[in-house]
C-alpha cells in the first residue's frame, strides 16, 4: 500500500510538473507562432527598439499590416505631431523588419484577428484605429483612460497590459493604474 | 581621523567630477567651430534650452524642458506619449553625450520639433556645453 502510495505521489508530481512546464513563460516555447500563447510576436529587432522606442512603446509589427506600416514610415517627419526622421540606412532597415513581421504575415492570435476585422481599402496610421482594437477597448472609461494621468491615451499599451513588452496582451494581466480591479475586462 | 579621511576622499571625488565634457562632447564642439561656430557659452545654451517657441499644433509652447524637465538631473516625460526619459545630466546619467551619431540625431529631431527649425551649429555647441556641464 504504501508503495503505491508513493508512486501515486511521484506520478501525480511528475503530472504538475509537466503542466507548469506547459504553461509557464519559457521563452523556447513562444517561439513558436501559431500555437504560441502569445497575442502577438514580441518585438527583437534592436534598432527599431533603439530607433522608435525611445518616445513610444515598441509597438509589436503584428498589430498593423504592412501596407500601414509603409504608409507611416513615408512620413516620419511628421510622426504624429513629432520629428521622428531617421538615416536613410536606419529607415530602410525598420521598414524591413516592420514589413517583414506585419499583421498581414504573422500567425499569433491577435494579429489574424485584427487582419480578419480589417477591409482591404482601409489602411489605419494608428493601431488604436483598427476596428478589433477599438471593439476590445469600446468599454473603456474616460476616467480610466483619458483622464488618467498614468494612462492618457490607448495608445499607452503598457500603462494598462504589463506583459506587453513581451507580446502579451491576455487580459488577466491587465491592470488599470489607479483603478480597482473589481469587475471583469474583456 | 575619519573626519579627515572622510573630507580628503569627499575632497578628491569633488576634484575628479568634470568640470565639463568628454572627448565626444570636444570633437563635435571643435568640429561646430570648423563649420563657422565662434566660441561657446554655458549661459546661452542655458538661455536657449528654456527659449520657447510658440506653434499651431499642440503642445503650443514647446522648449527643451516640455520633455526633459528643467531640472537636468532629474528624469523627464515625453510631452505627447508621456514616457519617461532618462535624465540629461552626465553626472547622473553617464551615458549622455557620449556617441556622436546619437547626440546629432536627437539634435535634428528635436531642434525641428521644438522650434520649428534645424539648429545653427552655434546653438549646438552652445547647447552641448551646457549640457555637459549639469
Amino acid at each position: 500500500m504504501k508503495k503505491l502510495l508513493l508512486i501515486g505521489t511521484i506520478l501525480t508530481g511528475s503530472a504538475f510538473a509537466t503542466l507548469a512546464f506547459c504553461s509557464g513563460g519559457g521563452e523556447s516555447e513562444y517561439s513558436g507562432s501559431r500555437y504560441s500563447s502569445l497575442d502577438v510576436a514580441p518585438v527583437k529587432n534592436q534598432l527599431y527598439r533603439n530607433e522608435c522606442a525611445s518616445c513610444h512603446f515598441a509597438y509589436p509589427a503584428g498589430l498593423l499590416p504592412a501596407r500601414s506600416w509603409q504608409k507611416l514610415m513615408s512620413g516620419l517627419e511628421d510622426h504624429f505631431g513629432d520629428n521622428a526622421e531617421l538615416t536613410p540606412e536606419a529607415h530602410a532597415a525598420i521598414l524591413t523588419y516592420l514589413v517583414d513581421n506585419a499583421a498581414d504575415t504573422s500567425d499569433y492570435k491577435r494579429s489574424r484577428r485584427i487582419m480578419n476585422a480589417l477591409s482591404n481599402d482601409e489602411t489605419p496610421l494608428r493601431i488604436t484605429d483598427t476596428s478589433y482594437i477599438k471593439r476590445k477597448h469600446n468599454e473603456l472609461t474616460d476616467r480610466e483612460v483619458r483622464n488618467n494621468p498614468e494612462v492618457g491615451s490607448l495608445s499607452n499599451c503598457v500603462a494598462c497590459h504589463t506583459q506587453a513588452e513581451k507580446g502579451s496582451f491576455n487580459e488577466n494581466q491587465i491592470k488599470i493604474p489607479g483603478v480597482p480591479k473589481s469587475w471583469g475586462w474583456d | 581621523m575619519i573626519k579627515n579621511t572622510l573630507l580628503i576622499t569627499g575632497l578628491v571625488m569633488v576634484l575628479q567630477a568634470p568640470v565639463y565634457a568628454n572627448e565626444t562632447v570636444d570633437n563635435l564642439l571643435l568640429s561646430y567651430q570648423q563649420q563657422g561656430a565662434g566660441e561657446f557659452s554655458i549661459e546661452a545654451g542655458k538661455n536657449l534650452w528654456t527659449k520657447e517657441i510658440s506653434h499651431d499644433t499642440a503642445p503650443m509652447t514647446r522648449n527643451c524642458a516640455s520633455c526633459h524637465g528643467s531640472v537636468l538631473t532629474d528624469t523627464g516625460k515625453h510631452a505627447k506619449t508621456g514616457k519617461i526619459i532618462k535624465a540629461m545630466s552626465p553626472t547622473v546619467n553617464p551615458k549622455r553625450l557620449t556617441e556622436e551619431e546619437k547626440i546629432e540625431k536627437w539634435l535634428l529631431r528635436n531642434c525641428k520639433w521644438t522650434w520649428g527649425r534645424e539648429c545653427s551649429v552655434q546653438e549646438k555647441g552652445d547647447i552641448l556645453l551646457f549640457l555637459s556641464t549639469q
